[in-house]
């Protein structure tokens, strides 16, 4: 899922800036799920706007709204008439519900709650860890289903750097060392020899450096008028 | 387009390939852009090594160029190995450097990952890390032999060649793969391999067993780095920090005993002389490891020669290979240019 945190309240209130009516959007799916953008979490952010707006002497009306899924329209559709109330909508999505916002209702001012932070899963309870790049041609299956793109430090392809010690990067003691784990994983499944190949330099088109990625699926579409 | 069998020609390669014990020291670039840094230091070092490497931003710090640095140590009659990270630069800045450092006369590369950028004084950058060393080493290699670009393109006109360096840490985990993943450089190209900093020789013979097992020995020369201990609280400190470093007690016993006429003294009880005392005789301490080190490391079957690191400490270069019996360095002649 995608793993965002919010931001301060200080930060928020900046971005929300003297607008008068402010609505803060949730979202049901990933941003629930990592307590960062869902429906309680909407609640209180506005609860807090609402509280320090009026401490402050200029109380803002703020309401909020949690849609199922921030990043497909037809949920927008659904608040079109309370986003057409107010000055700013306060989006707790990821920064794609915040676009989504933005690109649905031309007219309204979208400010992010949120730091989109990452693909990833929770690994204990209140943990989430960094699992995927999103790097367009997945090569898990040569390392044993754990990314050295998203979790080595250089995103190395042909083993651990001289920085891994004890299990950990050399960035930090908090991150393991991605190759470390390829490492073990292979060994305990009997397949070290993989590592042996050299993995040939990526081609970083199907990434981000190949510039916005779309991906059109013709099976799907529907039929346009021509 | 070989000149005499040789891939590049450089000092370095004619020194290995003639069966010499190769010596090759290191020279950190100034963090300022005065050229004058290199040349003192290159005078150190002039005539007791083969070459000497010149490092790439090390630890993620802003230097003087290394290649602008080494074009300084060639005016001053040093053969420079430029070190090249893969932190900071593409694969076309990578090559674009590379056509011009040969242009100046370098002919000797050392390929790196380079530290993470956290660790340097500009930790807000964004890295690069395009390729990885392995995959660098593959690129300048067939830029070499194949006269092509990392793109598959012809390089029309003179290929940069260069002696390809790349390099080992015998002892940084996971342990068991090293000796892999040093093969696995021989096999992309490397012609030779500068190894992290040994102090525990039982621990790199193990090591050196298993790549002879490999067969990289006959791949690619092996150079084992060393280093001399400046104090005890320098080894006592890499020892805990610096991954890849297995500083066995022994040696820091050795080097707090030659500074025990001062031990159990207080800071301010001792004078200036006596600090400076202190410092000489650990530094002696220090330099006579390295060169029992060395010696020790002559006698490893597959060892092809010593990288002495004495960043910001070049003076001792200069003991450590006399000590070991290196000095004079051979000098060959250089192979007969080709037309073309
Ligand atoms: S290889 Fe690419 S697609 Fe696969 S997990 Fe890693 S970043 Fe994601
Ligand atoms: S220590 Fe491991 S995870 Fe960190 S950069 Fe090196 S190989 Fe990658």
């Amino acid at each position: 899922m995608i793993v965002a945190e919010q931001k301060s309240l200080d930060e928020i209130k900046q971005l929300v800036g003297r607008a008068q009516k402010v609505l803060v959007v949730g979202c049901g799916t990933c941003v629930t799920v990592c307590f960062a953008g869902g429906a309680r979490e909407a609640a209180i952010v506005a609860a807090e706007l609402r509280m320090a707006s009026k401490l402050e002497g200029a109380p803002k009306e703020v309401t909020d709204v949690t849609v199922q899924r921030q990043c497909e329209w037809e949920y927008l559709d659904q608040i079109a008439e309370q986003v057409g109330q107010v000055d700013v909508v306060l989006s707790l999505g990821c920064g794609v519900g915040v676009q989504a916002i933005a690109e649905h209702f031309p007219n309204t001012w979208v400010v992010p709650g949120l730091n989109t932070k990452f693909m990833g899963l929770p690994t204990e309870q209140g943990v989430w860890e960094e699992r995927c790049a999103g790097c367009g041609d997945c090569l898990l299956g040569l390392t044993g289903g754990i990314c050295p793109i998203a979790r080595c430090s250089k995103s190395l392809l042909n083993g651990p750097c001289g920085g891994s010690l004890n299990g950990h990067c050399e960035v930090n003691e908090e991150i393991p060392c991605a190759w470390q784990l390829i490492y073990d994983r292979l060994k305990s499944m009997g397949k070290l020899e993989v590592l042996m190949d050299i993995q040939p330099p990526k081609n970083w088109c199907t990434a981000r450096d190949g510039g916005p990625r779309k991906i059109v699926r013709e099976d799907l579409r529907l039929a346009t008028e021509e | 387009m070989n000149t005499n069998g040789y891939l590049s020609g450089s000092n370095l390669e004619r020194v290995l390939k003639n069966g010499y014990f190769a010596v090759t020291a290191e020279l950190g670039p100034p963090q300022s852009a005065d050229g004058n840094v290199i040349r003192r230091k290159a005078a150190l070092l002039k005539g007791y090594c083969d070459a000497v490497n010149i490092t790439d931003n090390q630890t993620a710090i802003v230097r003087m160029s290394s290649i602008a640095s080494a074009v300084i140590a060639l005016q001053e009659g040093l053969e420079p190995v430029i070190q090249m990270v893969c932190r900071d630069r593409n694969r076309l800045a990578m090559q674009s450097d590379l056509l011009g450092a040969y242009a100046l006369g370098i002919r000797n590369l050392l390929c790196l990952t380079g530290d993470h950028q956290t660790f340097g004084n500009h930790p807000t950058a964004k890295n690069v890390f395009d390729i990885d060393s392995t995959q660098m080493v593959q690129m300048v290699t067939a830029m070499r032999d194949r006269r092509v670009f990392q793109s598959g393109g012809e390089i029309k006109g003179q290929e940069p060649r260069f002696f390809v360096g790349a390099a080992e840490s015998p002892f940084a985990h996971p342990v068991e793969f090293r000796p892999y993943r040093l093969a696995k450089k021989a096999k992309a190209g490397a012609n030779f391999i500068q190894t992290q900093i040994v102090y525990d020789i039982p621990a790199f013979k193990a090591f050196m067993e298993k790549a002879r097992e490999l067969g990289v020995h006959k791949q690619a020369y092996i150079l084992a780095g060393v280093s001399p201990l400046k104090s005890p609280a320098m080894a006592k400190y890499m020892r805990e920090n610096v991954p890849g470093i297995i500083l066995p007690d022994e040696l820091i016993e050795r080097m707090e005993a030659a500074g025990a006429p001062w031990a159990g003294k207080k800071k301010e009880e001792l004078t200036p002389e006596d600090k400076k005392a202190r410092s000489a005789a650990w530094q002696a301490e220090g330099i006579k490891i390295c060169i029992e080190i060395i010696q020790q490391l002559r006698q490893i079957e597959g060892v092809a020669g010593v990288h002495i690191m004495a960043i910001e400490w070049e003076e001792a270069v200069k003991p450590i290979v006399e000590g070991a019996g290196l000095y004079p360095r051979p000098v060959i002649p250089e192979p007969e240019a080709q037309p073309g």
